[in-house]
């Protein structure tokens, strides 16, 4: 029954939603808001998991003596100190955990994000070759598209963002349709092979 | 020197530790890499204590709901992960949670999506202007054209794989659309971060 | 010749990075101030929000987080600036865990500017886990999902917040988004369920998957990237990021553009000349 109750579990829960779409019924409908909001505290509960995990993780290393030992202490020191600040002296503006996520976290993840600039340009340079027909299109739409979205396209042809423009309302859409339908059809298959149970690897191995 | 100048100084400090990953890995990139992650770690479980925990769990339980009992046990069952000979408890809990995605996903993509999408593309073909009417073609013959190529159970040759072919056409120019766009996205965060360094941290920016 | 194309072939991706930080950089300094026009998606986003009448209550989505701030943070005060002006009443949540410190520097800012009162003309409801299960529930009651707002003050205690039960007492939904979860789930679960204006402010890299749902009205308006944050403040009128950062944008996108023909060259220009030498 390890397997079996879950299961069991999944199929109600995902058909309960999918019938609170098409039943107006108030009562029906308070159960799925009751439902709603239990899972919006369990998804929080898997989030510190997730944490807790990191934390092991870490601890194990550490134990291990690995090389980058000192590093891992650093981590784990962080991570309480945020958490204890956070929860002990509140997390509105102008408190410490305040001023470490602007100061500290902010910049960091900015730059971490920025830092895919220089790598684009990089594969731009080093790996975007224009062998075959189809490669040969899509650079094409690239440099218009690229070109014509920023002001210098402008300055070189008055019309250039009005094309752009028309190149992202017709050929790149009906492409993006034809995704998001396909996407569409594979979601839906996927979620019902989940609920009918077809589908388990979110209950791992035994 | 004030706690915001502080701040900002640390902030620069820390962005060229990360910075410095482009010349190649090294400690100080590895102090401030596990330093983001320890905070980042530390600041989502402070955020969920304060914005979900007390007010959606604690106060109401405190309070005399105690219905909330139920989410607080399914969200203790998934830290039976941690057991080895418990740890199938925690199923119930991603069952329940994969449930209820699966249905909601089932319901989303459906309406918002498959639905719509199909209607957005019925277009007249003719009776209205002359660009209109070429758009409209253009659209019908692409979507088509990229159905017929993710439709993969028919072998693509003959005047099928011809369809299919434009369909890989109108598809590269989605693509390559998405990589202009993702080339802008990119340059836009460096902009950003030497906006910060040079504006807000050394202040040498013309006004 | 052939030496020079070899090492152009091989260069040292190091120094295609200081090429693109000077690209960046110098542009900052220099300023340019080329002229650039306002697009439809664009557009469609600032006449949404000027055709809602003044003091209606606006529930506004920040998912984002400071990854995305450079694209994103300037819709974000130049939507608030554009509400504030119409009077509109905000009520802000926040889908992303990253994402209510942002909101909170927002509306102390544009706040300030505008003499507006926490509670009163706005209100920032906070985090909440959940992703697509947050709009749903938001679709059942605001209040029950967000009991507090973001400094722990009970909802029912909100001057603001009185009277609003779920997406029927808002009069549209502006959402700022750098991905999952997003426009794409905004549309998906409550804009086609619950038949609400929506307007979407996106990363770039985001934007081109959303024009089917523009395209179909299922968004009223699209803002995609710094160049839209750019067009969006020239129609509110304010000076912010997103326009200083378009002389930078235009000289790194040529950079790119440069660098894809120069590779390009350099590889089959090489490959021809090898093939010439073996006969």
């Amino acid at each position: 029954m390890r397997k079996e109750i879950p299961l069991l579990i999944t199929f109600l829960a995902g058909a309960f939603f999918i019938a609170d779409y098409f039943i107006p019924h108030t009562g029906f409908s308070s159960w799925a808001e009751t439902l709603n909001g239990w899972t919006i505290i369990v998804i929080a509960f898997a989030y510190v998991l997730g944490v807790a995990n990191v934390a092991r993780v870490n601890l194990d290393y550490i134990q291990r003596k690995g090389k980058d030992t000192p590093y891992k202490i650093i981590l784990l020191v962080c991570l309480l100190f945020m958490m204890m600040v956070g929860i002990i002296w509140g997390i509105g503006e102008h408190t410490v955990f305040d001023w470490f996520f602007i100061n500290i976290y902010s910049p960091m993840q900015a730059m971490m994000f920025a830092l895919l600039a220089f790598y684009i340009a990089s594969a731009a340079f080093r790996a975007f070759r224009i062998r075959s027909v189809q490669a040969s299109l899509l650079a094409i739409t690239a440099v218009l598209v690229m070109i014509g979205r920023v002001p210098i396209g402008e300055a070189i042809w008055k019309d250039f963002s009005n094309f752009s423009e028309w190149i992202m309302n017709v050929p790149q859409l009906a492409g993006k349709r034809a995704i998001l339908i396909g996407a569409a059809l594979g979601a839906i298959s996927t979620g019902l092979k989940v609920l009918v149970g077809l589908e388990r690897t979110h209950l791992g191995q035994d | 020197m004030s706690y915001q100048t502080l701040g900002i100084w640390i902030g620069a400090l820390f962005t060229l530790c990360i910075l410095s990953f482009l010349y190649k890995d090294n400690p100080f990139y590895k102090f401030a890499e596990h330093v983001f992650v320890g905070i980042s770690a530390g600041y989502g479980v402070a955020l969920q204590f304060h914005n979900v925990f007390l007010p959606n769990l604690w106060r109401p339980l405190m309070a005399g709901n105690l219905l909330m009992i139920i989410p607080l046990i399914m969200g203790g069952l998934l830290f039976t992960r941690f057991f080895a000979s418990i740890s199938w408890l925690s199923r119930w809990s991603i069952g329940m949670l994969i449930g209820i995605y699966s249905g909601i996903a089932i319901i989303g993509f459906g309406s918002g999506d498959l639905v719509l999408q199909i209607h957005g593309n019925l277009l007249p073909l003719w009776g209205t202007g002359l660009f209109t009417a070429l758009n409209n073609w253009i659209l019908t013959v692409g979507l088509i054209a990229c159905l017929v190529y993710f439709f993969f159970s028919k072998e693509h040759k003959g005047s099928f794989g011809v369809v299919a072919r434009i369909g890989i056409y109108f598809l590269m120019i989605s693509f390559g659309a998405s990589f202009g766009y993702t080339v802008m996205s990119r340059m836009s965060l460096l902009i950003g971060r030497f906006y910060y360094l040079y504006g807000d941290w050394l202040g040498i920016l013309p006004q | 010749m052939r030496k020079f194309l070899e090492i152009i072939n091989t260069l040292d991706r190091r120094w295609i990075f200081v090429f693109i930080g000077l690209a960046v950089s110098l542009p900052l300094f220099f300023p340019i101030g080329i002229k650039f026009s306002v697009s439809h998606p664009v557009q469609g986003f600032y006449d949404t929000i000027e055709k809602i009448p003044d003091g209606s209550k606006i529930l506004m989505s920040c998912d984002f987080d400071p990854g995305s701030m450079p694209e994103l943070y300037p819709m974000t005060i130049t939507a608030l600036e554009q509400m504030f002006r119409k009077d509109l009443k905000v009520i802000i949540t926040c889908l992303w865990p990253a994402g209510p410190p942002l909101v909170e520097r927002a509306l102390a800012h544009v706040g300030a500017e505008y003499n507006k009162q926490k509670g009163i003309d706005y209100v920032h409801l906070g985090f909440k886990e959940g992703k697509e299960v947050v709009m749903v529930s938001m679709g059942a009651s605001i209040p029950n999902t967000f009991p507090t707002d973001y400094h722990g003050t009970p909802v029912s205690e909100i001057p603001i917040m009185q009277g609003v039960t779920n997406y029927r007492e808002v009069a549209m939904i502006v959402n700022i988004s750098a991905g999952y979860p997003g426009t794409k789930e905004w549309v998906q679960q409550v804009q086609s369920r619950y038949q609400i204006g929506l307007v979407a402010g996106c990363t770039a890299v985001s934007a081109p998957e959303f024009y089917p749902y523009y395209q179909t009205g299922q968004l009223k308006g699209l803002m995609g990237g710094m160049k839209g944050a750019a067009e969006y403040e020239k129609l509110v009128g304010v000076m912010g990021l997103g326009t200083r950062g378009m002389d930078a944008q235009s000289v790194s996108h040529l950079m790119v553009f440069a660098f894809i023909l120069i590779g390009n060259l350099a590889y089959f220009t090489l490959k021809f000349m090898k093939r010439k030498e073996s006969g």
